[in-house]
């Protein structure tokens, strides 16, 4: 029996991304470090990203808020609201919505520099420069983006909380120190480690896509946009799928 | 390496390189003597650039051997071909400026990585010494993406030079490049074999680059080496195989 051509080529994808995947992990353990490159790429990971991360998580908290309310209203557990919303931030829409925005931002600019690299030679450029471009362009990108990305989560977060914190105090009247008791007072370990655990996972699968489909770009400037859009594409949906995965080992393990 | 010159820097012996069910390069045989520029002429699509590419070690060859200063590059591991890479030059035919750095950082890259001990001054002054080379001091911060594409071309000649290397590999240095200033680069070309005696591979089908230029010329014809004289010999030939590169 033939397969057909999209399977066997998703199949070839699949295989290319695998070996892609352990190239980096080869490469991560082996000297020599590109530790300047690696703090030059959370900055431009982490740090530039917060801006974007820090304004849609202050919108997420207000507008998660604005919108629960008239639903507790009508069960009459108003006064829960502060917990609702972090518990929601906390465990799924924060990390979730702050990874797809980093996806977004990250992952499409890791494929369209790679992918222009790629084309305009500047990859062998390197490697005739004694520099190991996988380890200087991958390695140190991968790195970066899977580390920067659960710090990123954290202050986008606490953003929404404040955010959330505002969207009470609309129709309502309460401190900010009472609004954040109620919130540690209900987060368990359970619902922060697990959240916190799968945000390495999302920034590594976001980094290696991304990087993946850059370095491997091809057909010229055509290429490079079609890397860009298929890094966001595909590291999106890997967000969502990492996302089911988390959920069952949660539930398995008895932490939700 | 029966039957090459006993000065050769470059020895390269039944090369055999393809892509796919394409034969690309079909036992290309030919060597570079020391302190000249041999010109590989061929149509686009041909395979030259593939052939610069195996002798720096960025593509490996199906079969055949190739000796670079004395070294068979195709066993060597990772340093040695860094070693190698250290002696040997490359200008690529798209420059491969690093765009992010400036024109300063892109000299530094390659001396920062192959000559670990450099001290600042001594990083400076051939900096200063390689971009003087190519009468573009006055680049030094800017970035590449600020430069035409003339200058870009020395930029990556500059960068090509910062090591001292004993052999330059040029990928086509003229194409996209008006007439006056490819023949500037052409020029810059001479000028850089009679000053620092280096030994050249120079990838072309500029017909003035490559009458400018070179000392011999190898024909690249169906993959296979063809022929290897002078310019003026290989004119007179009336080998229609040859004859088309001249008309």
């Amino acid at each position: 029996m033939r397969m057909p051509d999209s399977f066997n080529k998703y199949l070839d994808e699949t295989g290319a991304t695998s070996r892609f995947t352990y190239r980096y992990f080869h490469e991560l353990v082996r000297p020599r470090y590109e530790i300047r490159q690696f703090l030059r790429q959370c900055y431009l990971i982490g740090y530039t990203s917060l801006p974007l991360i820090g304004i849609t998580g202050f919108i997420m908290g207000l507008v998660l808020t604005i919108q629960l309310r008239p639903s507790l209203i009508s069960y009459g557990v108003e006064s829960q609201l502060p917990v609702m919303v972090a518990l929601a931030i906390v465990r799924e829409i924060g990390p979730v919505i702050t990874a797809l925005i980093f996806a977004g931002k990250i992952s499409s600019s890791i494929g369209a520099e790679l992918g222009s690299m790629k084309v305009t030679e500047q990859i062998d450029a390197m490697e005739v420069s004694g520099t190991n471009p996988f380890k200087y362009l991958v390695v140190t990108r991968v790195a970066a983006s899977t580390l920067m990305l659960p710090v990123l989560v954290m202050i986008s977060d606490a953003i929404s909380l404040y955010g959330s914190y505002l969207g009470v105090n609309i129709r309502g009247n309460t401190s900010l120190r009472l609004f954040f008791f109620q919130v540690f007072q209900t987060l368990q370990f359970g619902d922060v480690l697990p959240a916190f655990i799968k945000t390495f996972f999302f920034g590594f699968a976001i980094g290696i896509i991304g990087c993946y489909k850059g370095y491997n770009s091809s057909k010229g400037t055509e290429g490079v946009g079609r890397s860009a859009n298929s890094a966001v594409v595909v590291s999106s949906l890997m967000v969502f799928i990492i996302d089911l995965i988390a959920v069952q080992i949660t539930d398995i393990l008895g932490l939700n | 390496m029966e039957g090459h010159s006993s000065d050769a820097v470059i020895a390269i012996d039944k090369l055999v390189k393809k892509f796919g069910e394409k034969v690309v390069l079909n036992e290309f045989t030919v060597d570079l003597k020391r302190g000249e520029n041999l010109v590989v002429l061929g149509r686009s699509g041909s395979g030259k650039s593939v052939l610069i590419k195996c002798v720096i070690g960025l593509m490996r060859p199906e079969s055949g051997t190739i000796n670079v200063l004395g070294e068979d590059v195709l066993s060597l591991d990772h340093d040695g071909l860094d070693n190698i890479r250290s002696r040997v030059g490359f200008l690529f035919q798209s420059n491969a400026l690093y765009d992010s750095m400036t024109v300063k950082q892109n000299l530094e890259f390659p001396m920062r990585r192959h000559l670990k001990n450099i001290d600042f001054k001594e990083s400076m002054d051939r900096i200063m010494d390689a971009l003087e080379n190519v009468g573009l001091a006055h680049t030094l911060n800017m970035m590449p993406s600020e430069l035409s594409g003339g200058m870009q071309k020395r930029i990556a000649l500059a960068r090509t030079l910062i090591l001292n290397p004993e052999i330059i590999l040029y990928d086509e240095p003229t194409t996209g490049l008006d007439p006056i200033t490819g023949k500037e680069i052409t020029l810059l070309i001479k000028d850089i074999q009679e000053k620092y005696k280096t030994s050249s591979i120079i990838i072309s089908h500029d017909m003035k680059c490559v009458k400018r230029a070179a000392d011999r010329i190898a024909v690249l014809v169906n993959g296979s080496c063809y022929a290897v004289d002078t310019y003026d010999n290989l004119k007179r030939s009336s080998d229609p195989n040859i004859n088309q590169f001249f008309e």
